[in-house]
């Protein structure tokens, strides 16, 4: 329980249907603790775990009349989802720290916790949905009703172990449903702003979080300034580091073109960040790895999917075959812009998710 | 069995505050009939706090509670320019006052323990300035119940001609207390770990101890802190002070040391890879502090909440999550077993059948943990 309306509302409709219920909170950051450096404002107005959002969360299980607890998961947060999302940032990479902390946090060590204070299963509020289908014998995760707050693409890489011991209870309700759910219920918190942002990074300056994280742990941001290169090898300018870029970015090159000039490709060995053209910037395939399977076993022959590569993209019709022992690749049918590493690519079958990988 | 947290209010005490809540409701300032009543009432429960202490009633300072007393002690007598010894292990009441006169700038000296959670005299004196003002030592550690030697400190503080303060509010009723025989010039208790309402508490204040108040107003407490007394509070405290004399003397706790004995050797059979920190140590007779290896202290304190046994473990954190404790940390013990441990603490309102209950209940909870965790979780690894 985050405090928000998604998984308080989740615990009412729950209870309603019965069920025996004990609410969590997952403790993951302290807003507080980079106040102050290295331009980080001394107050901090944080979304994720703040004092407010738990006292939210508690207030709704003393309405609900459920045991609730606060689950100090700080360090292994900091170890799992933290720093690898910044070492990926600065490798030149663009990590999705959503699908980190889904994975290592609240479907492993969330599941465990659960399971050893005596629960069978876990249910959150995620906009997804979850169902065993006996013909396959596998637990199928697909795309909810409200397509607008679709979370599959985060949720790629459970297990059917997991998926086995999860309800997703808001998987066939819209989000204005849903918020009249709480209502109804007496939930002060029904009219509470939808989360965007990455929880840990009030404000999404990403840049000045990894800069005040690396002050804090006393490290020095690595020096990977360098060239900024055209395509055909064309020195236009130089970078202060790879960690400021992702791919497809436009804005903040600080070149002049008379055409706008997109970033195509980010070296980690020479530092070197290629800029081109829109009509340069797409990809005819993707290249996946560290796969999960969830609709199908293992993948043998090539497949039709949809492929999503990033949050708010509109999957795209693609050709699925392994190209390796952990690695799958798509071969869209019209090239994609923005490919990039270190996102998810997650491929789909109708609004089923047939499984995912990490883009190489 | 979260005694050291927080006890009930007993029916006795609850009796004795019910006129001073209702129809007595003056104010002990007051000139008039109704707030000399009240005034009596308050000094009624002086003379049992001071006889509880060994001390003279103009000695005895009412306060909100045991922080309360702790930041009046501390921040009452020090100065700039002073040093400050005090302990690793002292409640966060003592240690946060302490870290904030250190980064007023003052000295302070933090002294160590050793695992056995008992600071040694010899520190003490070997920590002396010639501008050390004022010594914090603990009576009784609230996470193992380790009995510090006040005593002998006070002895070498009265020696160095230094101020002694001791935070007794876990020793306060568990064992006998003697402002004369420890030699200290403060010492802090707090109504609501004696079975007396939460908010109230009293600070101990030797005669002749120049103290600047925390609170400014009227010339309440001797003008040692002003505000309107809690009569009501008070009388509750001054009469959880009487029982706790009696109790005392009557020989009550040992009732409790036995139960706890038995619940500590208890686990201690039935819980393989199960031991107790600051053992060996004279201990408070009502705590034991347990370490189960490998799990998570915290999951086993939800686990044994849900099967209502209250423990707890570490310190609350401002959301509620529990961090690893500072006194095991300061103890040696490794982050992973001071994750690993959990503190009981009985009243003399336990019994029997709670101990026998929690022995069945313990290790099927710590099997269950055990057989969940991560590295043995198999397929959610």
């Amino acid at each position: 329980m985050s405090g928000g309306v998604d998984s308080s509302t989740v615990a009412a409709m729950l209870k309603d249907q019965g069920y025996d219920l004990v609410g969590l909170t997952l403790q993951l950051w302290n807003q507080r603790r980079l106040a102050g450096h290295h331009g980080m404002p001394e107050q901090v107005q944080g979304r994720c775990c703040s004092i407010d959002d738990v006292y939210d969360a508690r207030r709704v299980a003393e309405t609900l009349g459920i045991p609730y607890y606060v689950v100090n998961e700080q360090d292994r947060f900091e170890r799992d989802v933290v720093r690898p999302f910044v070492s990926e940032y600065l490798a030149g990479r663009t990590p999705i720290p959503c699908s980190l902390c889904n994975d290592h946090l609240k479907f492993d060590q969330l599941l465990v916790r659960a399971r050893q204070i005596g629960a069978d299963r876990i249910a959150t509020g995620h906009y997804a949905r979850n169902e065993y289908d006996p013909e396959r014998n596998r637990w199928i995760l697909s795309r909810p009703a409200d397509t607008s707050k679709d979370q599959t693409y985060f949720l790629f890489g459970l297990t059917q172990e997991q998926l086995s011991r999860t309800l997703f209870p808001l998987g066939s309700y819209q989000k204005p449903q849903v918020r009249d759910i709480a209502a109804q219920h007496g939930l002060a918190l029904a009219a509470k702003p939808d989360s965007q942002e990455i929880c840990f990074i009030p404000g999404g300056d990403y840049k000045q979080f990894i800069d005040a994280y690396l002050e804090e742990q006393g490290e020095s941001i690595p020096d990977t300034s360098g060239e900024l290169v055209t395509t055909s090898g064309d020195v236009v300018g130089r970078h202060g580091g790879i960690h400021n870029f992702t791919i497809g970015q436009r804005k903040g090159l600080r070149v002049s073109s008379p055409t706008p000039l997109y970033v195509l490709q980010i070296d980690q060995a020479s530092h070197r960040v290629t800029v081109g053209a829109g009509a340069e910037a797409t990809s005819a395939s993707v290249r996946a790895r560290d796969l999960n399977w969830i609709s199908i076993p293992e993948l043998h022959d090539a497949m039709r999917v949809r492929v999503k590569i990033r949050h708010r993209h509109e999957p795209a019709p693609a050709t699925l075959r392994m190209s390796g022992r952990d690695e799958a690749e798509a071969l869209f049918d019209e090239p994609q812009r923005a490919v990039t590493p270190g996102q998810a690519a997650v491929f789909y079958d109708g609004d089923k998710v047939v499984g995912g990988g990490w883009i190489a | 069995m979260d005694a050291n947290a927080t006890t009930p209010l007993l029916p006795e005490v609850l009796e004795a505050m019910r006129p001073w809540l209702l129809e007595n409701f003056g104010n002990a300032s007051s000139i008039h009939y109704m707030g000399q009543q009240a005034r009596s009432a308050v000094e009624r429960a002086r003379t049992s706090v001071a006889k509880l202490l060994n001390c003279r009633e103009s000695e005895v300072v009412f306060t909100s509670g045991g922080t309360e007393s702790d930041n009046l002690a501390i921040f009452g007598l020090v100065q700039p320019g002073d040093h400050v010894i005090t302990s690793s292990i002292e409640h966060h009441a003592v240690l946060h006052a302490a870290e904030r006169l250190a980064h007023r700038g003052l000295e302070v000296t933090f002294l160590p323990v050793a695992s056995d959670c008992r600071i040694d005299p010899g520190e003490v004196r070997r920590a002396i300035r010639p501008n050390t003002r004022l010594i914090s030592v603990m009576m009784a550690n609230n996470e193992t119940g380790v009995i510090q030697p006040v005593e002998e400190i006070g002895r070498i503080a009265r020696e160095a001609d230094v101020w002694f303060h001791t935070d007794a509010v876990q020793a306060v009723s568990k064992i006998p207390l003697d402002v004369q025989a420890i030699g200290c010039d403060l010492l802090s208790l707090s109504g609501h770990k004696i079975h007396a309402p939460q908010g109230t508490g009293v600070l101990y204040v030797r005669r002749g101890t120049q103290l600047e108040p925390l609170f400014f107003g009227g010339t309440h407490e001797r003008q040692r802190r002003a505000g309107t007394e809690n009569v009501a509070g008070i009388v509750g405290l001054g009469k959880a002070a009487e029982i706790a004399k009696n109790s005392l003397e009557t020989g009550a706790t040992s009732g409790i040391a036995a139960l706890r004995d038995q619940l500590e050797s208890g686990v201690l059979t039935k819980v393989s890879g199960s031991g107790v920190n600051g053992a060996g140590q004279p201990r408070v007779p009502n705590t034991t502090n347990l370490y189960f290896s490998n799990l998570e202290g915290e999951a086993l304190v939800i686990a044994l909440d849900l099967k209502g046994i209250a423990v707890s473990g570490g310190s609350a954190c401002a959301s509620g999550a529990a961090e690893p404790s500072h006194v095991l940390t300061a103890m040696g013990l490794p982050p992973e077993r001071a994750r690993a441990s959990l503190r009981f603490s009985l009243t003399k309102l336990n019994t029997q059948q709670d101990i026998d209950e929690a022995l069945e209940i313990i290790p099927a909870a710590v099997s269950r943990l055990r057989e969940l965790a991560p590295v043995n979780a198999g397929t959610l690894g």
